[in-house]
């Protein structure tokens, strides 16, 4: 646990985002608080990746407004990409990096670099270079790097479309400890299994809109909008 | 690990020789004077007798004069009078001192197709050439020689023109590779000739004419205009040249046992 | 020609007896030519990956103009620093014309373009690739500048060479502002130049092997690295 105050509760308030002439999100209302682990469902298109770069600030939002319980002067909260992006460098340099950014004192990089590649069972490929790495290897990289300044908040979009059963597997139990160990967890995915095994919230979205938003167990065992009731059965959803 | 080698080799190369710690004049010369060798052969006796290195910048007679006008070097030693009195009579240069003098030289293919081998007069034989329209390679780089062999047209009462009169724009050297390979006449000093090995059968034709004669000055850049210029140092140089020990050398400088240059300044003998 | 057999044994003569005129000129060029690509590197790096990254009004318009220089004729970039650092200009002070110095000023003209270009192209590439992922670790362009050269560094490594290659191969920018003088600022290339009009066109010859076998030397290595490192993902 981090002995600083957390950054939560992340409020989106009637955030929507318009570009080139077409709105892709709107009216998007979200709580995220501590301890949450939020699954965010929807078919391809529903604008759930933008949603999430909207929360961690890659974008900016064209109506409404992303807040923070107050501005951090480090950035409090990563995030995990579908294909996860490397620096042409060995794996325990790419987290090293990722610490510097993160303002953490040069003599004690190595060693929180070292720990976070051990949370996820890399630790033995250290100076191996990240490119020569496996596509689940490189994923929990990814996730090393992210959470080695322990953050408040993750955000992962989609991050096992990419990868075998195995590797799933692998990040979600990292996510699990992740959550387990006091981060809130943010999460797009369009795998209904993953969603059943993770979510403790699940928030539906469709066509730029949330249209559901429930604890897991109440949306899946009786979701109440037409589409998620479409989407849950397989159904495609317009 | 390979980056630090790098940085390494870059630390030593950059590292340039620490320039200007030796005690130097720069003289601005001729290309001409330059590759005939005299200089090879004199300056190291001179650097010995007096400790100063001399640097030679060997362009064409217009930029030398025109690195005296600047203040570039502290010495001009050209081959044309005419140029150097201008240049005198501007303020850029003092005290000039005649030096040496030496030759020019006509010379043409092997097959001479105006017919002007052997002969000693210069002005016929330029005239004869013009008539016959018979290729010509000028320097046409306001160079002394350029000047020297435009001064010789216009005392024939001649006006070269192409397509048989080609103006190079270059060096004496490259002029001569141009006539070579053009089958060409050209006229050219007997030092770059001496040396030159491209000779593909060009041969002297015209030589021996007093008015083919190549006077040498050496002129001390205006120190007034100047307040950089080394002028004790030039004016060593200069005493040296123009004194029994640089008209000596002058002297005994040859090219396959034959002498070059021919000492001019009074006071020597 | 039949001159050709005796160019290549003036050649080899002149390299197998390790003549030391011959290496005093090798030597010189190198550090002028190495000393023009890491002076231009300094400056170029940075200055490309920031053209890479930043928007401002006439960026566009700055980027075409350094990528035109990149053919400056090297003897219009002699005759511009020659009148900015004879007597009579304006650094006249500096005393350093017909220096090594000067020409490694006059050589960093020529290739700071092409560093600049090369470095701009190879970091839009990369921010395109990898923007997204520094931004979200909390990397600001400024921050990102470093990092991405680092992570160019074989593409960029293709900039250097050709920086190298335009400096080495010319000859009309050193001779104006070196003079050619002989033992001072005498390069190979300017050394080729003398000889060739002198007619003395086996040495000339010979000199230019020399110069093409150290060039093709020096690629060939960084060629290797460069392939070696791919190879191990490095």
């Amino acid at each position: 646990m981090r002995a600083e105050p957390s950054i939560l509760p992340l409020s989106l308030k009637g955030v929507g985002f318009r570009h080139g002439g077409q709105t892709l999100l709107t009216g998007v209302d979200l709580t995220v608080r501590a301890g949450a682990l939020t699954i965010i469902l929807g078919p391809n298109g529903a604008g759930k990746s933008l949603l999430l770069r909207l929360a961690h600030g890659l974008l900016e939002p064209t109506e409404g407004a992303v807040e923070w319980a107050f501005e951090a002067p480090r950035r409090r909260h990563a995030m995990v990409f579908q294909k996860p992006v490397l620096l042409r460098r060995s794996t325990l340099a790419n987290v090293t990096h990722a610490l510097a950014l993160a303002g953490t004192p040069r003599a004690q990089r190595v060693a929180e670099a070292v720990a976070a590649l051990d949370r996820v069972g890399l630790a033995g490929l250290a100076d191996r270079p990240a490119r020569v790495l496996s596509g689940g290897e490189q994923q929990r990289l990814a996730l090393a790097r992210a959470t080695a300044s322990r953050p408040d908040v993750l955000f992962l979009d989609e991050p096992c479309a990419a990868l075998d059963p195995a590797a799933t597997r692998a990040i979600e139990e990292i996510v699990h400890a992740l959550h387990a160990g006091g981060t809130a967890i943010v999460m797009t995915t369009h795998d209904l299994g993953q969603a059943r095994r993770l979510a403790r919230d699940v928030v539906f979205l469709n066509r730029g809109r949330v249209v559901e938003s429930a604890p897991a167990e109440d949306f899946f065992a009786a979701p109440q909008s037409p589409q998620a009731v479409a989407f849950l059965n397989g159904d495609l959803v317009w | 690990m390979v980056n630090r080698l790098f940085a390494a080799l870059f630390a030593c190369l950059i590292a340039l020789p620490a320039v200007a710690q030796e005690r130097f004049i720069t003289v601005a010369s001729t290309t001409s004077t330059e590759q005939s060798g005299l200089f090879t052969h004199l300056l190291p006796k001179f650097t010995e007798a007096t400790g100063i290195e001399v640097r030679v910048v060997a362009v064409g007679t217009g930029q030398a004069l025109r690195l005296g006008e600047n203040g570039d070097a502290d010495v001009v030693f050209v081959h044309d009078t005419a140029s150097e009195e201008k240049f005198i009579a501007a303020g850029f240069g003092v005290d000039r001192k005649p030096v040496m003098y030496n030759d020019f030289v006509l010379v043409g293919p092997a097959n001479d197709p105006a017919k002007v081998k052997g002969g000693q007069d210069i002005s016929k034989a330029l005239a004869v050439i013009a008539k016959a329209e018979a290729p010509f390679a000028s320097r046409g780089d306001d160079s002394g020689t350029h000047k020297a062999e435009q001064r010789l047209w216009k005392d024939a009462a001649l006006t070269p023109a192409a397509p048989w009169y080609r103006e190079t724009g270059s060096g004496m050297g490259p002029t001569l590779n141009t006539a070579a390979a053009m089958g060409a006449y050209a006229l050219t000093d007997r030092g770059t000739w001496l040396n030159f090995k491209n000779r593909q059968g060009l041969e002297i034709v015209v030589e021996g004419d007093r008015r083919l004669a190549n006077p040498y000055g050496v002129i001390l850049v205006n120190p007034a205009r100047h307040a950089h210029v080394k002028e004790a140092d030039a004016r060593a140089f200069m005493d040296w040249l123009t004194g029994p020990a640089g008209q000596g050398a002058i002297t005994s400088y040859t090219i396959n046992g034959e002498q070059l240059f021919f000492p001019d300044a009074h006071a020597a003998n | 020609m039949s001159d050709q057999p005796s160019a290549f044994a003036a050649a080899l003569n002149l390299v197998l007896t390790l003549d030391p005129q011959l290496g005093e000129i090798v030597a010189l060029s190198l550090r002028v030519t190495l000393s023009a690509v890491a002076v231009a590197c300094v400056i170029g790096l940075p200055i490309g990956a920031a053209l890479a990254l930043y928007r401002f009004p006439g960026r566009q318009v700055v980027a075409v103009v350094i990528a035109a220089l990149m053919g400056l004729p090297p003897v219009v970039a002699g005759l511009f620093i020659y009148l900015l650092l004879s007597r009579s200009g304006p650094l006249g002070d500096w005393g350093l014309l017909f220096t090594p110095t000067a020409m490694v000023i006059a050589q960093t003209l020529l290739v700071l373009p092409i560093i600049i270009t090369l470095t701009r192209q190879v970091v839009e590439d990369l921010w395109a690739e990898v923007g997204e992922q520094l931004r979200s670790l909390g990397s600001s362009r400024a921050r990102a500048i470093p990092t991405l050269l680092w992570d160019g560094r074989l593409s960029l490594l293709s900039g250097v060479l050709a920086g190298f290659g335009r400096a080495s191969a010319e000859v009309g920018a050193v001779l104006i502002v070196g003079g050619n003088i002989a033992g001072v600022t005498r390069t190979m290339t300017t050394a080729i130049a003398l000889e060739t009009s002198r007619g003395d066109l086996p040495l000339a010859l010979g000199l230019g092997l020399v110069l093409i076998a150290l060039t093709i030397a020096l690629t060939a290595s960084a060629h290797v690295i460069g392939a070696f490192s791919r190879r191990l993902g490095v």
